[in-house]
């Protein structure tokens, strides 16, 4: 057990030092999130004269939006760095070592989740510098990122399993631009619920983006529903374990087609 | 020595086909004592590296058994996998990790840590000439800079069995030679089992004890280079013709350069007659005097000692370049980087 954990570390380390290393890529997976801030918070400023967003502020509304938006948006790409590595090499490499699967598959977990944490630090601190409220205080903020980490969990282990079974960029990159937008755009994460057409609630409501959303505000918001809360974040977590423990099945079908 | 104990590598009957009915191995068969060096020599696409996947617990053969160090491959590659050490072809070193930084994580896989990695890891840096290195970026080393880290990498641990697969493809010919010398150190190692694939005919020639020559995924003959050299008695003569024979000249012709004293054998490949003599300076004014009688023009004659060229023309059936450039084809149409 102990050797399983050190290895996760140890994988851990190796991918945050190629984080750390590359800071073009590092800036640039920490700022675009500011980008769509700025952007959404400007051009969707007057939608919240429509009512049921809660606040009066639209900056308010925004935030957990894009610190969710942003989780899925970087996750979705964990495969493209799974991929180098196939190509590389590198993980024929340590497949042939005693270094435990699911250590391999977790380093990546826990990486993408540090730097999903991070991220999404980044983004609720630049929304209180433009004056947002978070009347949920640190703890619904915790929650939010908490939720958003699972999401990014998510959505990583499934773009690592595909990126092992196609062994494609042009499938990772089709199936990424072809989610994203409608992930994001069938959820709350920059309208109202209220304000939805009542079919998009209903879709929503199976949305796993929708989820982390619903759990965050709710926990983010003065009178925060434990209830919606705990049932959201549950199922994320389940989902999240369930796409991991996949994602490390797929190292046999791997295995299979070298 | 070796005899007494068992074979390092023992595989039997490996079968292994891809999707689209592409046949990597057919029946292979290789053993490997302890404390020698191998070579599984071929053409691309003719199995080794197939082969070696299977060995290094990657890849899991449709049928057949192997052990490593005494260990089933299938039953337990996690024992085998701490026996082995792998040098791929790609082996992927951390780009933007340096290779002391590599050596370490490696290391730390096995379960190597503190003091005795860190000796572990500048002992390799100095035998691999990398020390000045160490502290820079792999991105930034040479190729030849690059392969020598990738065989420290796979041993780290001290592994009774090191797989070098393609140890010198892509390098320099200065960065070969000073590879080749690394290898045949390596060989001196107490105990240490090398399983090397090559295809370079050259390089199984110099540094394997015991050489396999793999044609479409099996064995076609396998023995020490010069008991496979010797084989072929004598001097080979090859003639260039000014065009290729039809069955019935290569028949009349076969009989009559066979025919002549002190020639074995002839062997024809479009327009090569590949000739086996005691002595082919002494039978070479006799062999052309018999093209010349049928009639068959003569573009150019050479007389070389055997190389393991000839043993693969005669035990494949085919000369190497072929056999390469067929293999190069089947990968394309199998759509197949594997």
């Amino acid at each position: 057990m102990s050797a399983a954990v050190s290895q996760t570390w140890y994988m851990t380390q190796r991918q945050l030092m190629v984080f750390a290393r590359q800071p073009a890529y590092a800036i640039i997976t920490l700022i675009q999130p500011v980008i769509w801030l700025f952007l959404f918070g400007n051009l969707f400023k007057k939608v919240v004269e429509l009512g049921g967003f809660g606040t009066t502020s639209y900056l308010d509304y925004l935030v957990p939006g894009v610190v969710v938006m942003s989780a899925l948006s970087s996750n979705m790409w964990a495969g493209m760095g799974t991929l180098d590595e196939i190509q590389r090499g590198t993980l024929d490499r340590f497949l042939t070592t005693p270094v435990s699967r699911a250590a391999l598959m977790n380093g990546n977990v826990v990486n993408n989740g540090l730097i999903t944490a991070l991220q999404s630090v980044i983004i609720v601190l630049l929304g209180l510098l433009g004056g947002a409220d978070y009347p949920g205080g640190i703890g619904g903020v915790a929650i939010l990122i908490v939720a958003s980490v699972l999401l990014g969990t998510i959505f990583g282990a499934l773009s690592n399993a595909l990126g092992m079974l196609v062994r494609e960029r042009e499938s990772i990159i089709g199936i990424n631009t072809f989610l994203l937008l409608p992930l994001t755009f069938l959820s709350s994460a920059f309208m109202a619920p209220s304000q939805m057409p009542g079919w998009m609630r209903h879709i929503a409501d199976f949305n796993p983006l929708n989820w982390a959303m619903v759990a965050g505000r709710s926990a983010m918001s003065e009178h925060p529903d434990w209830g919606v809360v705990l049932g959201r974040s549950g199922a994320l977590l389940a989902l999240a374990v369930a796409a991991v423990w996949l994602s490390i099945r797929t190292f046999r079908s791997y295995q299979r087609s070298v | 020595m070796s005899s007494t104990r068992a074979p390092a590598v023992e595989a039997r009957q490996l079968i292994k086909t891809y999707p689209g009915d592409v046949t990597a191995l057919s029946g292979m068969d290789v053993t490997v004592e302890t404390g020698t060096v191998f070579g599984l020599l071929g053409p691309n696409g003719a199995g080794k590296s197939t082969t070696v996947k299977i060995l290094t617990t990657l890849a899991r053969p449709d049928s057949g058994t192997a052990t490593v160090a005494g260990h089933d491959v299938l039953r337990h590659p996690d024992r085998v996998r701490r026996a082995i050490g792998v040098v791929a072809q790609n082996s992927g070193a951390d780009p933007v990790a340096t290779g002391r930084e590599n050596l370490q994580l490696q290391g730390r896989l096995y379960g190597l840590k503190g003091a005795g990695l860190n000796r572990r890891v500048d002992e390799l840096l100095d035998r691999f000439k990398l020390a000045d290195a160490a502290r820079r970026p792999v991105k930034g080393y040479s190729g030849g800079m690059r392969r020598r880290l990738d065989v420290a990498l796979g041993l780290v641990h001290r592994p009774e069995v090191l797989f070098l697969d393609e140890p010198t493809t892509g390098l320099d010919p200065e960065a070969r030679t000073a590879m080749w010398d690394e290898i045949a150190r390596l060989a001196g190692d107490e105990g240490l089992t090398i399983l090397l694939t090559t295809h370079y005919l050259e390089e199984a020639d110099r540094l394997a004890e015991r050489i396999a020559i793999v044609d479409r995924g099996r064995v076609v003959v396998e023995g020490t280079p010069d008991a496979l050299k010797g084989e072929l008695r004598g001097d080979a003569v090859h003639v260039e013709l000014r065009e290729a024979l039809g069955d019935a000249g290569r028949t009349l012709l076969n009989g009559a350069l066979t025919g002549l004293p002190g020639v074995h054998e002839a062997l024809f490949d479009g327009r090569r007659v590949s000739v086996r003599a005691d002595d082919g300076a002494a039978a070479m004014p006799a062999l052309l005097g018999v093209l010349e009688r049928a009639g068959v023009g003569v573009a150019a004659a050479t007389v070389a000692r055997p190389s393991l060229d000839d043993v693969y023309l005669r035990y494949a059936g085919r000369r190497y370049a072929e056999a390469e450039a067929e293999g190069a084809e089947n990968l394309v149409l199998a759509g197949g980087v594997r």
